[in-house]
């Protein structure tokens, strides 16, 4: 049966909230943490106590810059903060300054890597082609601060009153909102991890979506193939995990085309995601939507950016994902595809490094890292920090073998214990005594051994079949306990037979 | 009249003498000002006092004094503030029903500074309804009465403030000054009244009308005394983004730049939109007229200016003011502080009740008026284009400076008004405003004081000067002080003591 994708496409756009990494709020100087008792962290300014005033927070001027920067934007000089007037208990104020006509970011773009035809990712060992990439617009960035928490939940609140608290209240927040230039949910979620792994790499937000600190508004709409003009869109609301963001984009999509093919039309509405049942549904139509009387703050003055700041902040950006992925193909002939994996966050691409640094060989080092360690990562569940293996450690395991002193065998024998206790590789080699066999004498000794144990194999091999040679390999180094040295063996072996 | 009767009487200056040579401490002055707020209760003037505090404050200082060890100007004088400008521990209702048991959990930057400078704060004046109104009718407390006669209005916002110096209550007080709050009270009182340069006085810790425009002032006896009190509040502030970096000035010096008693080549600038005999009462044409030809004898040049754009104030101090403060004054929900109704259905009725039964008439409307203007389809026909009459007003001002070193004009079109005379007019109420309202566009700083009397009322003079340049206009008010004897008028019922 033909997918309904055959006749329609979906136009995206996402509105992206994250919280900037500072050590206090957007407009106090209370700080902000995580996991506090509720309103333990919070001001008189966050209170909205009668004349206080809100003063602008420096370090998330500077990081809205570098995030600016990251993304190929506008960083404007001017900019002005502005007030979002609305009634709800958890916005003290009665309003949120946000940024409006004049926001402090405009214009960026950001690379997504896209998909193979057959809709896989594209897997490693494959052929490795340059990988299609497309260009997503960011119309803009811009300052704001986060509300608190209306807590219905009795269990939560202790009654059945609702509960607010401000711990939140004054968060700052960067909402950075796409042109609608994405088109399928996977593209979307594509979106979103590079751009998180931007906010990472500069240090501008953890955005860490479990924490409620990188938040996603989807707007979605559809439209047949080859269409100009876009559909009506309607927007999801507060979308907090990657699933999510592709399983509410997928069922938007799907409820607006059974709308049409049913002859119906979409009307702008403000959707709400329900995850256990994979659905969206209308949370309010966008006619009713409120007047938010935005207009500038008179409370603050507007936001002037010298362009020598910007340039100085320029100079000291660190390398982007996509330059070091660059970088890791173009300086150690690693595959795109390893590449990828190894810049896909700021501190696995430093470990790859550090490893080679330390053994001199990256293509063996990034073979060991993308398989071994992040199988170990992914099991245990842990950053790669926590890891008690060092990239030193690693390198110095990977020199051992490099240096034929250690068969790949037995290295993979020492690696769990290097994750779990750490220590020093060729220490523990000697204590287990896995150092590698090379010496000749004793190589033959095995190779005779097994030689005169299969004497129909060596026949095979004698007459041509080279396929069982692997099966006496195997046999040799089993006899060695995987101490000789492959290559050797592999020799002593076809000399013995073939003369 | 004990001499500490005589003395609160008096000025500033006389005030410090006494106290300084131990003829008075601070603490017989500050049960004089007690005795006195009590004994003239009828006034409403004073809605709140701190008694034990002042009095230990008082002690204090009169043991710094005895140790010749003066904080300042200001130490040991009892002075009151607005009941709009907060200080931790006291309430701070702002005359209204929404904040009628809300007390202050910090403090205002000139509460802070009084404090340092050794002032005892006494206690807090009435005012009309979050400084809206030009009466001090829109009360809680009932209206302020004026002390030249009981029957009329003392003026407003800060009426409460300008009557309790008239009524020699207190020395010094502080009020806010939004669109005439200070200068036309000070008119109607026979006081001087400063509102000082847009940003000269931080506004942390003063409940917004509107923020743009509000900026916090003394009243006082004198010229002189007003550019102590201002010495001690002005400068930079860190918690207010719109204070000025410029370092405020010794303004009470009497040498250098100070009150040196000289207008000598000074040129004065004459409005004529605001000399017109139509609208204005023809005793307050005399006064002005009189002080005009003393300044001019004294050494200053009088030339004829226009300000164009004077038709236009009023109605764009109007858009401007009320959208700020619909904003403004949306934290007075229920939700955190403040009144909040009993019963509540639901959380729309929580908001509604709450404000409904909170909020005065004159709040109301402006809240609604406010809302009405920054309504999307509204917002460039009032508020955008109030915003840019605004600008061509500030230009007419900065044309006329490049005639002129300062602007002097009436402060108000007719002396003090009988109460209830104008509040079923709230037109006729914004009309009072007409000459004060474009220094608060404007961003300048003006000053009222006393020329005489009109029929038994006092007639106010007001001077406008450069942005920041209130040395100039202290210094042209100290000269024509000198040369008249209008500052030394009081009402009957209050005269006594030295002056």
């Amino acid at each position: 049966m033909a997918s309904w994708k055959d006749r329609y496409e979906t136009v995206i756009g996402l509105e992206v909230h994250t919280h900037l990494k500072t050590r206090s709020k957007l407009f106090s100087p209370a700080p902000v943490q995580y996991g506090m008792e509720p309103n333990h962290s919070v001001s008189v300014i966050d209170l909205a106590m009668p004349g206080v005033l809100p003063v602008l927070n420096e370090r998330v001027v500077l990081l809205a810059i570098r995030l600016g920067l990251a993304i190929h934007a506008t960083v404007n000089p001017h900019s002005v903060f502005a007030r979002k007037n609305y009634f709800y208990p958890d916005l003290p104020k009665g309003y949120q300054i946000s940024q409006f006509e004049e926001p402090i970011v405009s214009d960026g773009w950001l690379e997504i890597e896209l998909e193979g035809a057959g809709g896989k990712g594209r897997k490693k060992g494959k052929v490795d082609q340059p990988p299609e990439r497309k260009r997503i617009g960011i119309t803009r960035a811009h300052i704001e601060e986060d509300a608190g928490k209306s807590i219905h939940d009795i269990a939560v609140a202790g009654s059945e009153d609702s509960c607010i608290d401000l711990n939140r209240a004054g968060v700052p927040l960067l909402e950075i909102v796409s042109e609608p230039d994405l088109r399928s949910a996977q593209e979307a979620s594509a979106y979103l991890r590079a751009l998180r792994s931007i906010l990472r790499y500069i240090g501008v937000s953890d955005a860490d979506m479990e924490k409620g600190q990188f938040r996603c508004d989807a707007n979605v709409s559809i439209r047949e193939h080859g269409t100009k003009e876009l559909g009506t869109r309607t927007e999801i609301k507060n979308l907090n995990s990657f699933t999510h963001v592709e399983d509410a984009i997928e069922a938007e999509a799907m409820r607006q085309v059974e709308l049409i093919e049913d002859g119906g039309e979409v009307v702008q509405a403000t959707m709400g995601y329900d995850p256990e049942r994979r659905r969206t549904s209308v949370m309010r139509l966008k006619e009713n939507s409120d007047d938010y009387r935005y207009f500038p703050d008179p409370d603050l003055i507007p936001l002037k950016i010298d362009p020598a700041r910007i340039e100085a902040i320029r100079a000291e950006l660190p390398e982007l994902p996509e330059e070091k992925r660059a970088r890791f193909e173009s300086e150690y002939g690693l595959s795109s595809y390893d590449a990828g994996v190894l810049t896909a966050s700021r501190s696995l691409a430093d470990f790859f490094e550090e490893t080679t640094k330390a053994c001199g060989a990256p293509k063996v080092a990034a073979n060991w890292i993308t398989r071994d360690v992040l199988r170990e990562l992914k099991e245990r569940e842990c950053e790669i920090e926590e890891l008690a293996l060092s990239p030193a450690t690693l390198g110095a395991l990977i020199g051992l073998v490099e240096a034929g002193r250690l068969t790949a065998r037995s290295a993979s024998e020492l690696f769990p214990v290097l994750v779990a206790e750490g220590g020093d590789p060729e220490a523990l080699m000697v204590e287990r005594g896995l150092e590698a066999v090379s010496d000749a004498g004793a190589i033959d000794g095995f190779v005779d051994e097994v030689i005169a144990a299969n004497p129909d194999v060596v026949e095979q091999v004698r007459a041509g079949d080279d396929k069982p040679l692997n099966f006496l390999m195997g046999q040799v180094m089993k006899a060695s306990q995987g101490k000789a040295d492959p290559g050797q063996v592999r020799k002593a072996l076809a000399e013995r037979i073939r003369g | 009249m004990s001499q500490a009767e005589t003395l609160l009487a008096g000025s500033l200056t006389q005030q410090r003498e006494g106290l300084d040579r131990g003829e008075v401490s601070a603490s017989e002055l500050l049960d004089a000002s007690l005795a006195r707020i009590a004994a003239h209760a009828g006034l409403a003037a004073v809605v709140s006092i701190r008694e034990a505090a002042a009095r230990a404050e008082a002690e204090a200082a009169t043991k710094r004094i005895a140790e010749g060890k003066p904080l300042s100007a200001l130490d040991g004088v009892p002075v009151l503030l607005k009941d709009n400008i907060v200080q931790a521990g006291e309430p701070a209702t702002c005359s209204s029903r929404i904040l009628e048991n809300f007390v202050s959990p910090y403090d205002a930057t000139v509460t802070e500074r009084l404090q340092a400078a050794g002032a005892i704060l006494v206690g807090r004046t009435n005012m009309d309804e979050f400084a809206m109104g030009s009466s001090t009718e829109n009360s809680i407390y009932g209206p302020s009465h004026n002390p030249w006669d009981p029957t009329r209005a003392c003026g407003g916002s800060s009426g409460g403030s300008a009557a309790a110096v008239a009524a020699g209550l207190v020395p010094l007080s502080l009020g806010s000054d939004t669109g005439g709050s200070i200068r036309q009270p000070a008119s109607f009182c026979g006081v001087v009244g400063l509102k000082p340069t847009y940003g000269r006085v931080s506004r942390w810790g003063l409940v917004a009308f509107a923020s743009s425009l509000d900026q916090i002032g003394p009243f006082g006896r004198t010229v002189g005394d007003c550019a102590a009190m201002l010495e001690v509040i002005a400068g930079h502030d860190p918690r207010d983004s719109t204070s000025l970096s410029e370092p405020a000035p010794r303004f009470g010096e009497r040498s250098g730049n100070g009150l040196d008693g000289s207008v000598e080549g000074l040129k004065i600038g004459l409005p004529s939109e605001y000399f017109v005999e139509e609208g204005v009462e023809p005793g307050v044409l005399s006064r002005v007229r009189e002080a005009i030809a003393e300044l001019e004898s004294a050494g200053a040049r009088f030339i004829p200016i226009s300000l164009p754009h004077t038709e236009h104030t009023i109605a764009t101090y109007y858009l401007i003011a009320t959208a700020e403060a619909s904003s403004n004054l949306a934290r007075f929900d229920g939700v955190r502080y403040g009144r909040r109704a009993e019963n509540v259905k639901d959380l729309q009725d929580l908001y509604q009740r709450s404000r409904s039964e909170g909020f005065g008439a004159e709040v109301k409307r402006r809240i609604l008026l406010g809302t009405y203007v920054l309504s999307a389809g509204y917002y460039d026909a009032y508020y955008g284009k109030a915003q840019r009459v605004r600008t061509l007003i500030r230009r007419d001002f900065e044309a006329a400076f490049g005639q002129c070193d300062l602007i002097l004009t009436p402060t108000t079109p007719e002396t003090a008004f009988a109460l209830g005379a104008k509040s079923g007019d709230p037109l006729s109420m914004y009309l009072s405003d007409v000459y004060t309202v474009s220094a608060n566009l404007a961003g300048l700083p003006a000053l009222s004081m006393p020329c005489g009397l009109s029929e038994g009322m006092p007639v106010g003079l007001q001077l406008i000067g450069r942005p920041l340049d209130e040395a100039t206009i202290l210094r042209v008010g100290d000269a024509l002080e000198r040369r008249t004897e209008h500052h030394l008028a009081r009402p009957t019922a209050f005269a006594g003591g030295a002056a």
